[in-house]
């Protein structure tokens, strides 16, 4: 039971942070950017290159290691989320929401096949795994690397809710969420917050790619379609737009899953984690947090 | 201090601004009336950089910024206003507040303006923690105009400010405006409720199909039997 509960949670880590990207994309600019699941394989990619180019890894610096090619990846990844944006999305800013979705779904096939193309169609061995001792906690066996990598999500959804609840760049997200026009006339450059939320997102994103890439030990050019699909129902619970609900969204999905799994079996997962997105977007399509605010005329 | 000169403005197939012209000095309330429709929000759209002239001129303090982005517009001091006030409705009173103080980097500076602005609208004080959704049509009002001012502004582009409310919150938002006047900024006000604006203004324009059909001092738009006719009811 508490083995279900714990592997619910650490599962739901990695939803959470690929769907904040999602959920603040969407929050900001109405767009479901469907590229945003291979920026989390784009993530495991640069990592997996800096890795890579850095030659063997000692296995006592295997943690500062990881943590300082996050931090690169982290920084790659962003880049590349602000370049989607400013030639994919931008020019289309004022053009129909269809046409801007049909766009999203084409960025992704862009960047997955564009990633088999220069990296090849094989899967690659991550060349770093964080192997540790496990430890019975309330009879759930826990390694040190979920406790490690956990924690990194953790202190980054952190980071990010203090960032757009408390800072100037945190009001100037929500304030062109809920009307842009209105933005520019307090003086805040639409554009270049626009273009700051999607370096945060999709390094985020590419965050979670490293820390996939070094758990599970292999990486694909397709692996961040499912996980993009995942976010999207992850955000969806928790109420897209809205970033306590997504991170909540992430977690109850990686629960969901757990248990899921556990009464019906491991192949019935992802129809039972679609299934779950359907009753949501029929019964509930503003998710658990999401809320509409009656305003008055 | 702002000249706008023969402007033309065409979008969606409208000729909404036909060679408009006015100009607003420093410490002036210059009201701009004329009926729905006429052109008054598309002026002050163009001043304020939300919509690109296909002519004529926009100078603010002598520099041209006819083709100058909104956000830039708004850090050199000249702040619009809209039309439906356009509170940021899930964010709290306070929170609307700070963002005026976007482009102030000194936080005890954005500290100073706004507590000015609740000592002068002592209603917004008290709902400091709501969200901006949640307030009065009059309130909502105060907070607009309140929120531009923490930006700092030389000159207010107001947009309707009285559009909505009861006779008695007009009277209380224009002596606001008034108010903000005497402590030295300009204000361009547009307004179809002409009896309410010509009372603060000191001047006033008359526009009618985008273009500008009369102007003079507050007195003399009073007693114009023109203007008397088509706006002032009598």
């Amino acid at each position: 039971m508490t083995q279900l509960v714990w592997n619910g949670l650490f599962v739901g880590s990695f939803y959470a942070l690929v769907a904040l990207g999602y959920s603040m994309v969407y929050g900001i600019i109405k767009l479901l950017n469907f590229a945003h699941g291979d920026l989390y394989m784009l993530g495991a990619f640069v990592g997996f290159a800096i890795l890579g180019a850095a030659g063997g890894v000692s296995p006592a610096m295997t943690l500062p290691v990881l943590l300082a090619v996050l931090v690169a990846t982290m920084a790659g990844t962003g880049l590349a989320g602000v370049a989607l944006e400013r030639i994919a999305y931008r020019p289309l800013r004022h053009a129909p929401r269809l046409s801007l979705l049909i766009t999203a779904v084409g960025a992704s096939f862009a960047l997955e096949y564009g990633m088999r193309a220069g990296a090849g169609a094989d899967p690659r061995v991550y060349p770093v795994r964080l192997d540790g001792a496990s430890f019975e906690v309330l009879g759930a066996r826990v390694t040190l690397q979920q406790l490690v990598l956990i924690g990194l999500a953790v202190v980054l959804m952190a980071g990010l809710n203090l960032l757009v609840t408390r800072t100037r760049e945190g009001r100037a997200m929500r304030a062109i969420a809920l009307d842009p026009r209105t933005s520019r006339l307090m003086g805040i450059d639409v554009d270049a917050v626009i273009s700051r939320t999607f370096f945060i997102g999709s390094a985020l994103a590419g965050a979670a790619g490293v820390m996939a890439g070094a758990y599970y030990g292999k990486i694909d050019f397709l692996m961040g379609f499912l996980i993009g699909l995942k976010a999207f129902t992850a955000a969806v619970i928790g109420g897209i737009g809205n970033i306590p609900g997504t991170m909540l969204g992430g977690l109850l999905l990686g629960l969901l899953e757990s248990f899921g799994t556990f009464w019906l079996g491991g192949e019935w997962r992802d129809v039972f984690a679609f299934g779950v997105l359907i009753l949501f977007l029929t019964v509930r399509p503003t998710g658990l947090l999401g809320e509409r605010v009656v305003e008055r005329v | 201090m702002l000249e706008l000169r023969d402007l033309d403005v065409h979008y969606d197939g409208v000729h909404a601004l036909r060679g408009l012209s006015l100009t607003v000095g420093p410490g002036e309330i210059v009201a701009l009336l004329g009926n729905n429709g006429a052109g008054k929000t598309t002026t002050l759209s163009a001043a304020s950089g939300l919509v690109r002239p296909s002519g004529g001129a926009v100078t603010f303090d002598g520099r041209d910024i006819t083709r100058e982005k909104a956000h830039k517009i708004a850090a050199l001091g000249l702040v619009h206003v809209p039309e439906g006030r356009r509170v940021f409705s899930t964010l709290t009173v306070h929170e609307n507040l700070q963002l005026g103080g976007y482009l102030v980097r000194d936080h005890a500076e954005i500290r100073r303006r706004v507590d000015r602005v609740y000592d002068v609208m002592p209603r917004l004080a008290e709902r400091r923690a709501q969200q901006g959704g949640t307030l009065s049509g009059g309130e909502q009002q105060l907070l607009a105009i309140g929120r531009a001012m923490v930006t700092g502004p030389r000159l207010l582009l107001l947009d309707e400010p009285s559009m909505g409310l009861a006779p008695l919150i007009v009277a209380s938002v224009m002596e606001t405006i008034a108010q903000i006047n005497a402590e030295g900024t300009s204000v361009l006000l547009v307004e179809q409720n002409a009896v309410a604006a010509l009372k603060i203004a000191h001047r006033g324009y008359v526009m009618e199909n985008g273009a500008c059909v009369l102007q003079g001092s507050a007195a003399e738009l009073r007693e114009d039997t023109r203007v008397a006719e088509a706006y002032l009811g009598g």
